[in-house]
């Protein structure tokens, strides 16, 4: 696995062309010259992730993507921490493209899960990943680990800043250093009180060296750091000035509809071009290899005339494809595919067979969009061996990359914007919409295209969180612990098909975390435990949803470790807690949801509360769920108790929004979510087939930050997982039915 | 050539009669504080007034809006201080942001009908989607900018 890992990453890079220097901890100032370059009204960039004006305000580039998490914020807050400055000084802007800002972390989660670094050592596998991810130069944002990633680059930066300012005072005075010191964007000369703005040092800083082991404060001296600071994105987004992708403008903007063949992997067979070229405002009608596209005055002229475009698909081999017959093919590899092992402890096999009290149980997920609310679009301009993108993103490395591939360009020549994104969930890791709107503007030199999607594309065309089926073979010991548990998955590899996407060459079938991710690295202890995973080839695309591989393994596992209690006559809570005992922090986390849940309450008549642990992306949330459910499955979520260990929290009132943002984002999927395939088409089509909790029926949700001191978590997608098994887990409480399938209004249920 | 008033002023465009007003203030009058969402009237990024009313802009014809009164987001208010706006700011609602310019457009209706409704009537009226899943602080603003700290009735 090691050596076929590393042959696709290194192979990887050398697809994409870019053979890029890996950066060291905090480089020099020869790296800046990407951030100067954005530098106006007189500022000065300090380094790569700081710009100060002759007023004092700071600019912070921001290399994440802001898709409603908070990044601009919680970012922005490590470089207030260091430098010293003011909150209402601090301005954020996304940074350019540049290597420098490479995400170094994502790779990391591909390290084996019996590897230190999911308990948060900085193992030699670490460190060969951030290498790797140094030499690829990919600039990008998911995993949850903007926050992990940044941790020292940024505060470091922070702190050579103000080091630098110190320094830059110290000079223009003729003062020691040790006498000057820096606080809300001045430095002090202690014994004189003078003091100096940063506005008027941070051209004579910017001549300095950067320091090359510059001090980091201490926890306990955090001013900014744990603090809820105000986001710095909202005003903009109360009053329709935020500019997402579907917004831009750039001058003579024509605009594109588009139509892609409904058959994954189908193609164009012919059009009629004649039929819609005399509409009103039609400009051309451009074809790329899966469909056509029309390029109007406005997108709804666009839009009349794709609507209007006769157009032949020819649906490929892939026409015969449905749901039913996934699920048939995966029930078959289920028990005879060829696994990969990701977790083997005891000799969990072996031991099953010779039991004769074995619970099994079989779980289904289906296939789930993202569903951002800003529809898929791109805007592009291709002229004179040059392109321009305009695009909500969440990898604009890969932008970059594949837009030039489109035009047939060097890297070089393309620039990238990337405006805010209307969600991202994992959706905007791809770059089917940057090719398809660079073919486009490409036969157009000259003239920006904005290309957007019907929400019905949005549907019809996503990279899909996979389908999947998962058995469990458990047993209990004499004391009612679990002996033996041995979980066999079966699902399409979402990294393998994003691999098909983006270099095709290295998609091989290889070990994949993603797959198994929630199911081999639960922290309960077994004496015996297998995880293994068949990966299916399909020809549904598929890829990264908010949370990945735990967002259905978690159901599966929680569930099922529900299903245990109950066969051990335990309580869900107490039968959790005995199998965590070498796990500290998730005892803790578990003993603080019962407490704050008042676990050993009960609710009254049709009323029930269920319960869930899980850890992912470096964090532990416990959920409670107390829900009502009538007798013909009226149900209704009524308050979720969370209780989170994320280790440093940076802004608690962005981790709590993001908890409640991820349980929704998993309640819905939980009620409502199913992607179907007949005909090899997607059958769903709108948010009216595709449905969404509303105000209606979210729940009251209550969150406990309860950091334990263990090593920086994840945020983002870690409320997801637990969701789904805590509710399923209260309506087994409260009805006796145990559902091993979703969503729940497949089995009748009516959530509100 | 239809006319009408936005956020005050007035407007005329020449558009196909069908055009959804929500690509007219988009693409044709400079606006885009007004998303496109679904096209269906199903999730409500879309929303603006007309003649004070709510309306999904992205199912109205703009034939049906000649002669009357827009509001967008972007007129809400000229300072940007519209209560709801400063409770919104007050409980960070936002997240990605892309529903809440719909969201606001939807509880401001809602307000100037019934200036402080349950949490029953919250429901009723603002149904928007929101893929953040921001409703507790929706909720939670509203009934700040209605006065209501403690919440429904």
């Amino acid at each position: 696995m090691g050596f076929s890992r590393r042959k696709f990453l290194i192979g990887s890079s050398a697809v994409a062309g870019g053979l890029v220097v890996g950066c060291s901890l905090l480089p020099g100032r020869d790296t800046i010259a990407a951030y100067s370059a954005t530098a106006k009204n007189g500022e000065v960039a300090l380094n790569a992730w700081i710009k100060i004006d002759p007023t004092g305000v700071v600019t912070v580039a921001v290399p994440r993507a802001e898709m409603g998490q908070g990044i601009f914020t919680s970012l922005s807050q490590l470089i207030a921490e260091e430098l010293e400055v003011d909150w209402g000084s601090i301005r954020a802007e996304q940074a350019p493209v540049d290597e420098i800002y490479v995400n170094s972390y994502m790779l990391k989660e591909g390290l084996s899960f019996t590897d230190g670094f999911h308990r948060g050592e900085n193992t030699l596998g670490a460190k060969v990943m951030a290498k790797i991810a140094g030499i690829l130069g990919i600039q990008a944002t998911g995993g949850s680990t903007s926050i992990r990633d940044a941790w020292e680059p940024m505060r470091l930066a922070g702190a050579a800043g103000r080091e630098m300012l110190i320094t830059a005072a110290a000079n223009k005075w003729g003062f020691p250093v040790s006498q000057c010191r820096a606080e809300k964007g001045h430095i002090i000369h202690v014994p004189s009180k003078q003091t100096l703005g940063y506005g008027e040092l941070v051209g004579l800083a910017a001549s300095l060296d950067v320091p090359s082991d510059p001090k980091l404060k201490p926890a306990s001296e955090f001013k900014v750091i744990g603090k809820s600071m105000k986001r710095l994105d909202t005003a903009q987004k109360v009053n329709g000035q935020a500019v997402f992708g579907i917004d831009v403008e750039p001058e003579g903007l024509l605009y594109a509809a588009i139509k892609t063949c409904p058959v994954f992997g189908g193609s164009v067979k012919s059009y009629d071009q004649k039929a819609v070229l005399g509409m009103p405002g039609v400009k051309a009608v451009v074809p790329y290899p899966a469909g056509v596209a029309v390029v109007a005055d406005s997108w709804w002229r666009a839009k009349k005339a794709i609507d209007s475009l006769p157009i032949e698909f020819d649906d490929g081999d892939n026409g015969g494809l449905n749901t039913d017959s996934i699920f048939k093919q995966f029930a078959q590899e289920l028990e005879t595919g060829d696994a990969n092992t990701y977790m083997d402890v005891g000799e969990a096999e072996e031991f099953l067979a010779k039991q004769s009290d074995v619970l099994e149980a079989t779980y289904k997920a289906p296939y789930l969009a993202h569903a951002c609310m800003e529809p898929i679009n791109c805007t592009a301009k291709v002229k004179d061996g040059k392109v321009e993108v305009w695009v909500a993103n969440q990898a604009p490395t890969l932008v970059k990359w594949f837009a030039a591939k489109a035009a047939d360009i060097d890297s070089e020549n393309v620039t990238v914007h990337s405006p805010f994104l209307g969600g991202g969930f994992g959706r905007r890791i791809e770059v089917d919409m940057v090719i398809q709107a660079v073919t486009i503007a490409n036969a157009l030199p000259g003239t920006p295209i904005k290309m957007i999607w019907t929400r019905e594309e949005d549907f019809q065309h996503d990279m899909y969180r996979p389908a999947a089926l998962s058995r469990f073979k458990g047993t209990l010991d004499e004391k009612g612990n679990v002996a033996a548990w041995h979980n066999r998955i079966v699902s399409q590899a979402p990294t393998f098909s994003v691999m098909t996407r983006f270099a095709p060459a290295m998609a091989m079938d290889m070990s994949d975390n993603t797959t198994a991710q929630g199911s081999a690295d639960t922290p309960y202890a077994f004496p015996h435990k297998h995880i293994e995973h068949v990966p299916v080839d399909l020809p549904v695309p598929v890829g990264f949803w908010r949370s990945v591989g735990h967002s259905y393994n978690a159901f599966f596992s929680e569930s099922f470790m529900d299903e245990m209690a109950h066969k051990a006559k335990k309580d869900a809570y107490q039968f959790r807690r005995a199998l965590l005992a070498d796990r500290k922090d998730a005892r803790d986390v578990l003993d603080r949801l019962a407490k704050e849940a008042e676990w050993d309450k009960p609710l009254g008549a049709g009323r029930a509360k269920g319960m869930a642990l899980h850890e992912s992306f470096g964090s532990i949330v416990g959920q409670v769920v107390e829900i009502t459910l009538s007798d013909d499955k009226q149900l209704s979520v009524d308050r979720v108790v969370s209780v989170v260990d994320c280790g440093v929290v940076v802004n608690p009132d962005t981790v709590v929004a993001q908890i409640e943002s991820g349980l929704i984002y998993g309640l819905t999927a939980a009620f409502y979510g199913e992607i179907n395939i007949e005909n090899g088409q997607v059958t769903q089509s709108n948010f009216s087939d595709y449905q969404m909790i509303r105000l209606s029926n979210a729940p009251v949700m209550e969150t406990h930050l309860a950091p334990s001191g263990r090593h920086l978590g994840g945020v983002g997608e870690i409320a997801t997982p637990p969701i789904a098994p805590a509710v399923t887990n209260a309506i087994f409480v409260a009805k006796g039915e145990r559902i091993r399938e979703l969503p729940l209004i497949k089995s009748g249920y009516e959530v509100g | 050539m239809l006319r009408f008033k936005v956020n005050g002023k007035e407007r005329q465009v020449d558009v196909e009669e069908d055009t959804p007003l929500l690509w007219v203030l988009r693409d044709n009058l400079g606006l885009p504080g007004t998303k496109f969402g679904c096209g269906v009237s199903e999730c409500g990024a879309c929303t603006v007034h007309v003649d004070g009313e709510a309306v999904r802009s992205c199912s109205f014809p703009v034939s049906d809006a000649a002669g009357k009164n827009i509001t967008t987001i972007e007129g809400l208010d000229p300072e940007s201080k519209h209560p709801l706006q400063e409770a919104w700011v007050k409980h960070e609602v936002p997240q990605c942001g892309y529903c809440q310019s719909g969201m606001i457009m939807s509880a401001a209706a809602l307000l100037k009908e019934n200036p402080s409704p349950t949490d029953e009537q919250i429901n009723e009226e603002v149904t928007n989607v929101c893929r953040c899943g921001t409703y507790s602080r929706v909720r939670a603003a509203i009934h700040t900018a209605a006065g209501n700290e403690k919440g429904g009735a």
